[in-house]
């Protein structure tokens, strides 16, 4: 293998890290190629919020000290990642795309960051996303939305819009992203890229600021298979300092990934979710895929759910519940934004204000949402119903890993769509996350990769692989041989046909 | 107005009229070495914001985890007031903004208690004689203290009209627990003092089990009063909350002063405003604060950031196991043992001198004396310097020691006395007061050679024998001499001052 002479970002961060172990090219260069990149495209995808330009090179040449000291770096060492922006990380601007913390540099690193760290990775910088991560196109972001590579006109999808963008662009080989409702998911299905969110409770969320509590989780983002599961074997694994985390030993993920086979496997299409009334395009793409991992030895069968037909209205009460408290402490008395502290005004105006100009419009249907959702009296007919669908949901999906090891759908309706479309829907924008959802109210782990591009209008589609609860390394399976066929009908990966920028 | 309504009638006046229902909720800060989510110290009176992190801070993005031992003190707690212990509880969320809320919610606990459905029964003193009053207690669970907040400048000490307001976070995430009892009816006169009996019973189980030190002066019992009174054989009337009662005496007084406002009210034909009230020491009296009628909706959700308690069978038994001997259990054995009435032993526990008392007695000391002394002299000494008993310079050592004096004949209960005024007056310990007050009995040379001297012609025969040189004989002397003087002498120094007498020297 050489890569001397190529271009540093078009490779898979397996191969980068490889370079950097053989000294074939230092982290250095690698990370220099990569701002570069930033430099000349990120002015038109607007993926980053923040580059951390000085910090990213000199982790790089640590990296390359370490290895000319003859130290053994791991599996990812010296490669670069963007890191979604609702992650903290020491003296880093962590803004959550909200003005509300337009100048917060948080004191403190959360655990992802210091797992990335440990493992050497170099961060570049913090991703764009839809305010504190509510959204699915990024329009929501208090400093504009990121542009889908594919497509610059185009939504790149969200909340982690920025990070998906990140990949499409070539800005980075490896991101991260967190998923709420498909906020890791819907976002790489529509840049053409590779993003898992790993089960609930399998990569910690100490510093990862709260959306919805009981059902954010971190994950990998990547092009390929392979290096997504690469980096999810460094973020994952119990942290005592998030009591929800799971103390249990971490899928192997990289060896299913390695292993790449599906035969025997049972498959299940949901039948709720098996791609009718989906765009064209997606509902064949999606056949497809089946009929190869049919072909590729997999049994393919049915099942229903039924309850994930309430999975959307629960979610939108949980959802909004959570956040309308986690999002309680932005009142301008400890850090961030503060307006109105002139002397005139009382505590509660201050906050008041401060509440009023730092938070975006969804921001704030949002809470209302959630706050009426918790009054005295509601509580039960809302928050207390949609606990119970999702405890229906979870036995839904119990019964149907008791005939199929994985379960599959299209992972967002449509492809692409264009900015501005439905920003003033917010239904046709919630809409985007029915099959993206369930996964989230049960725990589950999940994963989509790209399937092709739609005939009608050329753009990414997405597959969606879910699997039980610590059984990541299935999804893993089942892409990565997915992924391998693909490649093997196209010659290459589909990334590789987004258009230059 | 023309007619002027009085504003309160007198307490027993206002009881004759009513019957009182009260209930009440204490908190009290555990005294864990670190918070309640997170590993901060909780030592009082740290440098404002020093003992914080992002937990207790609720930066974005931490997450509490729960302190272990806060759980057992809970659960000790629980088991001590015959609470049934939960198989399975949560946390929740109590939402409302306030600056001194880090995250403008609180992590407590609402529908899922710990502990629930307890009692603790309490002694009060009646004319009739001690009376035994069961409390119910409704839930005992833990929660986070809130940050405190300082205003400066404005009339009132109060956020509004303040000049600006200092936050300090290092209380906030500060273990608390919190016990609510279900209303207790039926106390008639006495329920200032069962209310006030109740809280000192608890302060005596806190420290009993070792959960808390209880020190009230530091805030780290507070009370909310609630009370209501009724027309006998009427439903229950409308209730006042009074928040800010923190010490003993203060619990009594917003007792009395709730009875004598509201009976007021009643009798005049008003109604009570269901109400939160402020209770302020400095006047007895409490204030009216937000009505209930507009209460805030807390929005009280479980806490999806910590995962549920479920302790197991195994781990109470544990529990159980560790706990000590509780206030009232010592204090029936100690009735049993020292052979005293429960009035006697009250007033041992209402001069804080059980542990003192129980102390001295194992010193060796007569119950009656031992309860004699802390009780009368020592106790007038420390309330008159304003201290408690256990803070005098005085020891259950000291006092083992004066009484085998007092014992022995060498001091009477009046030098003993002023032994004790030197012990404090911090001249030393026992002997060297003594030595430096010259506090023996019969010390006095002159009342002992009277003895010899009476002694010596009762005994002519013997007195001429030592004469001679038959020094062994001095010892009829001797004995006659502390038989004439019942013992208060000393032998060594009638031989001396015998010999002397007769020019006599030992062989």
């Amino acid at each position: 293998m050489t890569i001397m002479g190529s271009d540093l970002t078009r490779q898979t961060a397996a191969v980068l890290a490889e370079a950097i172990r053989t000294g074939e090219a230092s982290a250095a260069e690698v990370t220099q190629a990569h701002l570069d990149r930033i430099s000349s495209v990120d002015e038109r995808v607007h993926a980053f919020l923040h580059v951390d330009t000085e910090a990213a090179l000199e982790s790089a040449r640590s990296v390359d000290t370490k290895r000319s000291s003859g130290e053994v770096l791991g599996p990812l060492a010296g490669v670069p990642l963007a890191l979604k922006d609702v992650l903290t990380m020491r003296g880093v601007p962590t803004t959550c795309g909200s003005r509300m913390l337009e100048n917060w540099r948080p004191p403190y690193d959360s655990s992802v960051v210091e797992r990335l760290r440990a493992a050497d990775i170099v961060i570049l910088g913090k991703t764009n996303m839809d305010e504190f991560a509510m959204g699915s196109s990024t329009e929501h972001s208090a400093y504009g939305p990121s542009h889908n590579p594919w497509d610059l006109e185009r939504i790149p999808g969200g909340s982690g819009g920025g990070s998906a963008a990140a990949l499409a662009a070539f800005e980075a080989p490896l991101a991260i992203g967190t998923d709420t409702g498909g906020s890791i998911r819907q976002p790489a299905a529509v840049t053409g890229t590779v993003g898992v969110k790993p089960t609930y409770g399998g990569v910690p969320r100490y510093g990862l600021v709260a959306l919805a509590s009981s059902l954010d989780q971190a994950g990998p983002c990547a092009r390929t298979v392979m290096d997504t599961a690469l980096l999810h074997s460094i973020i994952a694994g119990y942290d005592p300092r998030d009591s929800t985390s799971i103390n249990a030993p971490v899928p192997d993920v990289v060896a299913a990934a390695a292993k790449a086979d599906v035969r025997g496997m049972r498959i299940g299409i949901v039948t709720e979710l098996n791609g009718e009334g989906y765009q064209a395009g997606v509902a064949q793409r999606f056949r497809e895929s089946l009929a190869i991992l049919e072909h590729l030895g997999a049994e393919i069968i049915e099942v229903g759910c039924p309850s994930f037909e309430y999975a959307l209205g629960a979610y939108y009460l949980i959802l909004p519940s959570e956040a309308s408290s986690n999002l309680a402490r932005f009142d301008g008395m400890r850090y961030g934004l503060r307006v109105g502290d002139d002397g005139s005004h009382s505590v509660e105006q201050v906050m008041s204000l401060t509440r009023e100009a730092g938070f975006g419009a969804e921001v704030k249907r949002r809470i209302m949402l959630g706050t009426y959702a918790l009054s005295s009296g509601y509580y039960d007919a809302y928050y207390g119903s949609a606990q119970k669908v999702r405890t229906l949901i979870m036995r839904d999906f119990a019964s149907a890993f008791e005939s199929v090891d994985v379960l599959v759908s299209p992972t967002a309706p449509t492809t692409a769509f264009k900015i501005g479309e439905k920003i003033d829907d917010p239904l046709a924008m919630y809409l985007n996350d029915i099959a993206t959802i369930p996964v989230n109210l049960a725990g589950n782990a999940a994963m989509s990769l790209p399937v092709g591009l739609a005939p009608e209008d050329g753009l990414p589609v997405g597959f969606q692989i879910m699997a039980p609860p610590m059984a990541d390394d299935r999804l893993y399976l089942v892409g990565a041989a997915l992924e391998s066929a693909l490649y093997d009908q196209w010659g290459h990966l589909l990334i590789e046909e987004a258009p230059a920028l | 107005m023309s007619t002027a309504m009085p504003e309160t009638i007198p307490y027993d006046e206002a009881l004759n009229l009513f019957e009182p229902v009260f209930g009440l909720e204490v908190h009290v800060e555990m005294g864990t070495n670190s918070k309640m989510f997170c590993s901060c110290p909780t030592a009082f009176g740290g440098e404002p914001n020093t003992q914080v992190c992002p937990v207790c801070l609720g930066l974005p993005g931490s997450m509490p985890v729960v302190n272990r031992t806060a759980v057992e003190s809970t659960i000790r707690i629980g088991l001590a007031l015959n609470c049934t212990i939960a198989e399975w509880c949560r946390f929740a969320r109590k939402n409302y903004f306030y600056p001194d809320m880090p995250k403008d919610y609180q992590i407590s606990q609402y529908d899922e208690p710990l502990c629930s459905n307890g009692y603790l029964d309490v002694t009060v003193a009646t004319v009739e004689g001690p009376k035994v009053v069961r409390v119910e207690i409704e839930r005992v669970h833990m929660e986070e203290d809130t940050g405190k907040l300082t205003h400066a400048g404005g009339a009132t000490g109060r956020i509004h009209g303040a000049d600006y307001s200092l936050v300090d976070y290092n209380r906030a995430g500060i273990p608390l627990i919190e016990i609510v009892t279900k209303p207790v009816a039926g106390a008639g006169h006495l329920v200032a003092d069962v209310a006030k009996a109740y809280v000192a019973e608890l302060r005596d189980l806190m420290r009993a089990l070792g959960v808390s030190d209880v020190r009230m002066e530091e805030g780290s019992l507070r009370c909310d009063v609630n009370l209501s009174l009724n027309k006998p054989g009427s439903p229950m009337g409308t209730r006042s909350e009074t928040k800010n009662v923190n010490s003993l005496r203060s619990v009594e007084r917003a007792v009395r002063s709730e009875v004598e406002r509201q009976s007021a009210l009643l009798t005049a034909g008003g109604r009570v405003v269901q109400e939160t009230r402020h209770f302020h020491e400095d006047i007895g009296r409490s204030t009216s604060g937000r009505s209930k009628e507009q209460a805030e909706d807390y929005r009280y959700f479980p806490e999806p950031d910590l995962v549920p308690i479920a302790p197991s069978p195994a781990w109470i038994d544990e529990l159980r196991s560790t706990l000590p001997e509780l206030p009232s259990a010592k204090r029936s054995r100690l009735e049993a043992e020292w052979g005293i009435t429960p009035f006697e032993l009250a007033t041992v526990v209402n001069a804080g001198a059980l542990d003192l008392v129980e102390e001295t007695i194992e010193a060796g000391v007569e119950s009656a004396a031992a309860r004699k002394w802390w009780t009368g002299e020592l106790l007038r000494t420390a309330n008159d310097q304003g201290i408690e008993l256990a803070d005098l310079p005085v020891t259950p050592a000291h006092i083992a020691r004066v009484e085998a004096l007092v014992a022995d004949g060498s001091l009477n209960d009046k030098l003993a006395r002023q032994v004790f005024e030197g012990v404090i007056a911090g001249e030393g310990d026992v002997d060297e007061v003594i030595t430096s007050r010259g506090l023996a009995v019969v010390s006095d040379d002159a009342a002992l050679l009277a003895a010899i001297d009476e002694a010596l012609v009762a005994q002519p025969d013997v007195a001429e024998k030592i004469r001679s040189g038959k020094v062994q004989a001095a010892g009829a002397i001797v004995g006659a001499v502390m038989k004439s003087t019942r013992g208060q002498a000393d032998a060594a120094k009638v031989r001396a001052l015998l010999l002397d007498r007769l020019g006599v020297t030992e062989a």
